[in-house]
């Protein structure tokens, strides 16, 4: 484990040059989001009185869109730096003409893609206590559940990204499996509200059950064996993805 | 000399690898001794790269048998690579970091400790001239001092064998000149080198020893004046002409005036003992070349008359 530690620390220095931007981001993200959709869309939903699950829009909303964040950030973490590594700036060979070796390359880079997850949804999580949207102490278990979300998404990512040869694929991969998650696995409102065919399609995505996952933790309404088959669905996907990663990063860097 | 000094420090018997239907490195032998400076002189394509992947363990060989310091590099390949020195042939460097942190990061992967990182990068860029350089950016440097970082890179963990793929490739001539000087002062503080090289100057100043491949085979091999004096003779006599081809009487006519006439596209080569005097004999039948150039022989002549081929494409 202290030679996946080496190559950690190399992403984190590497992130000690650029971080202003993204932690600028992690903080406006969230408030922004919370503001515009949690009170302002949120103001008309509670209005009309049918609000989901019967709370107030801005706590059904914001477990919704933390889960989200940690499938996004984590989607991208494994796009342009796994790449970036491989062709353009060379970083896992660098890395492979030392003592390091592929599972080394790819669980230290794993390791920092959570770190990126877990501190941006820290930062989340606490934005939407201060907006009093959660509703129980369970809450704090959402932070855990956004790191096995972020894996579940970083690590098929991540060894899909070993295979390219440029970038194209990411733009398709965010406008038509990143994007429509987002809107439609039970972000911004239930999935009940889906035609029953697309509720079956929800119900398959990963994205569905870290929303779920993470907004039953945050109202405190967690029905413990559905708990369990999101968490087993989203580690089955995390350690099937490090399988295919460590295969995909051999075939690429050691021909 | 004790029987374990005398173990070559790398060791290759019918060495292959394979790539789908292409074979790289079709079956060669080799073996370097602590403290040689061994080349790979071919052109592109010839299979240096691939073997230099193999001694490196970052490519399985598909056939033969390969020992790098005694070890497997398959089963041992990380145990191996900590003992190497690598220069790649694309620099690996990271452009947004500075020279320092290039250094402590890679001093880290083979688990240094800070401190030490510390100490080795300033006396290792003060070897490569950049100890001026240590803060800045690594990415507005030039090739070569780049080159020269990746050199010093290298040496972090106090390598055995120091690999380096066409490590002035790309370089303009003063830069590759402050690179060879370098190489030279770590060949004389007793370093193993094992470079791969297109350029036959190279191969010349640097290797005590060097293999000519060509095709995935080795053509030949020995000490850069020992494969001249075995495979070309002492001088050559270049006629050069404006036309794409010399005329077509011309090879009969000189025949006989040196040991081996070469025809290439708008010169002649003709390997003689006597420069000069061959020179001489020529203008004296009249032969209208543009230019005349009497010139030592090189692994250029040797590469060319193993192979019937130049060594960089013209």
């Amino acid at each position: 484990m202290s030679y996946a530690l080496r190559s950690y620390e190399f992403w984190l220095t590497f992130y000690r040059r650029t971080w202003r931007g993204s932690v600028a981001t992690s903080i406006v993200n969230p408030v922004f989001y919370l503001g515009a959709l949690g009170i302002g869309l949120g103001t008309l939903v509670n209005k009309s009185g049918t609000t989901p699950d019967g709370v107030e829009y801005i706590a059904f909303v914001a477990p919704g869109v933390l889960a989200a964040t940690a499938m996004q950030i984590a989607t991208n973490e494994a796009m342009w730096p796994v790449l970036g590594s491989i062709r353009w700036t060379r970083g896992y060979y660098a890395m492979l003409a030392t003592p390091l070796q592929i599972r080394h390359i790819v669980f230290g880079h794993q390791a920092w893609m959570a770190t990126r997850v877990v501190s941006s949804c820290a930062v989340y999580l606490a934005v939407i206590a201060a907006f009093g949207a959660i509703h129980s102490p369970l809450g704090v278990l959402a932070l855990p559940a956004c790191f096995l979300i972020g894996v579940a998404f970083s690590a098929p990512m991540a060894a899909y990204s070993a295979t390219l040869e440029n970038d194209a694929a990411f733009i398709v991969v965010n406008r038509f499996a990143v994007i429509p998650m987002f809107l439609f696995s039970g972000t911004f409102f239930p999935i009940s509200r889906l035609p029953q065919v697309l509720r079956w399609v929800a119900y398959l995505t990963p994205s569905w059950h870290g929303v779920d996952l993470c907004r039953s933790l945050t109202l405190g309404r967690v029905d413990w064996g559905l708990a369990v088959v999101h968490v087993a669905y989203l580690a089955a996907l995390a350690v099937t993805g490090l399988v295919f990663a460590l295969r995909t990063y051999r075939r690429r860097l050691m021909k | 000399m004790n029987a374990a000094a005398e173990l070559p420090l790398v060791h290759a018997r019918g060495l292959i690898k394979r790539f789908d239907d292409l074979v790289a490195v079709d079956g060669i032998d080799f073996d370097v001794q602590k403290g040689e400076a061994f080349g790979f002189l071919g052109p592109n394509g010839a299979g240096k790269s691939s073997t230099m992947r193999m001694i490196g363990c970052v490519s399985p060989p598909s056939g033969g048998t390969l020992r790098v310091l005694g070890l497997d590099p398959v089963k041992n390949g990380a145990d191996i690579r900590a003992q190497l020195g690598v220069v790649p042939q694309e620099d690996t460097l990271d452009l947004e970091l500075t020279v320092r942190e290039n250094m402590l990061i890679y001093g880290r992967y083979f688990g240094l400790g800070r401190k030490v990182v510390h100490e080795r990068a300033e006396r290792l860029l003060e070897f490569v001239q950049l100890e001026e350089r240590l803060d800045s950016k690594v990415e507005p440097l030039s090739g070569g001092m780049k080159r020269r970082l990746t050199i010093a890179r290298s040496l972090i963990n106090e390598p055995d064998i120091l690999l380096l793929d066409e490590p002035t490739t790309g370089l303009d001539p003063q830069a590759r000149h402050v690179v060879w000087d370098r190489l030279h002062e770590l060949k004389h503080r007793g370093a193993t080198l094992l470079l791969t090289t297109h350029y036959m100057d190279e191969a010349e100043q640097l290797c005590d020893r060097l293999v000519v491949m060509d095709k995935g085979k080795i053509a030949a091999e020995g000490s850069p004046v020992e494969l001249i004096r075995r495979y070309s003779t002492r001088e050559v006599v270049e006629l050069r002409f404006a036309a794409e081809r010399p005329p077509d009487d011309l090879a009969a006519r000189i025949d006989g005036l040196a040991r081996r006439v070469e025809t290439l596209s708008g010169r002649l080569l003709l390997y003689t003992d006597d420069g000069d005097r061959t020179a001489e004999r020529v203008h004296e039948l009249g032969v209208q070349a543009q230019s005349t150039l009497v010139r030592r022989s090189t692994l250029e002549d040797v590469f060319l008359h193993l192979t019937g081929r130049t060594l960089v494409d013209e």
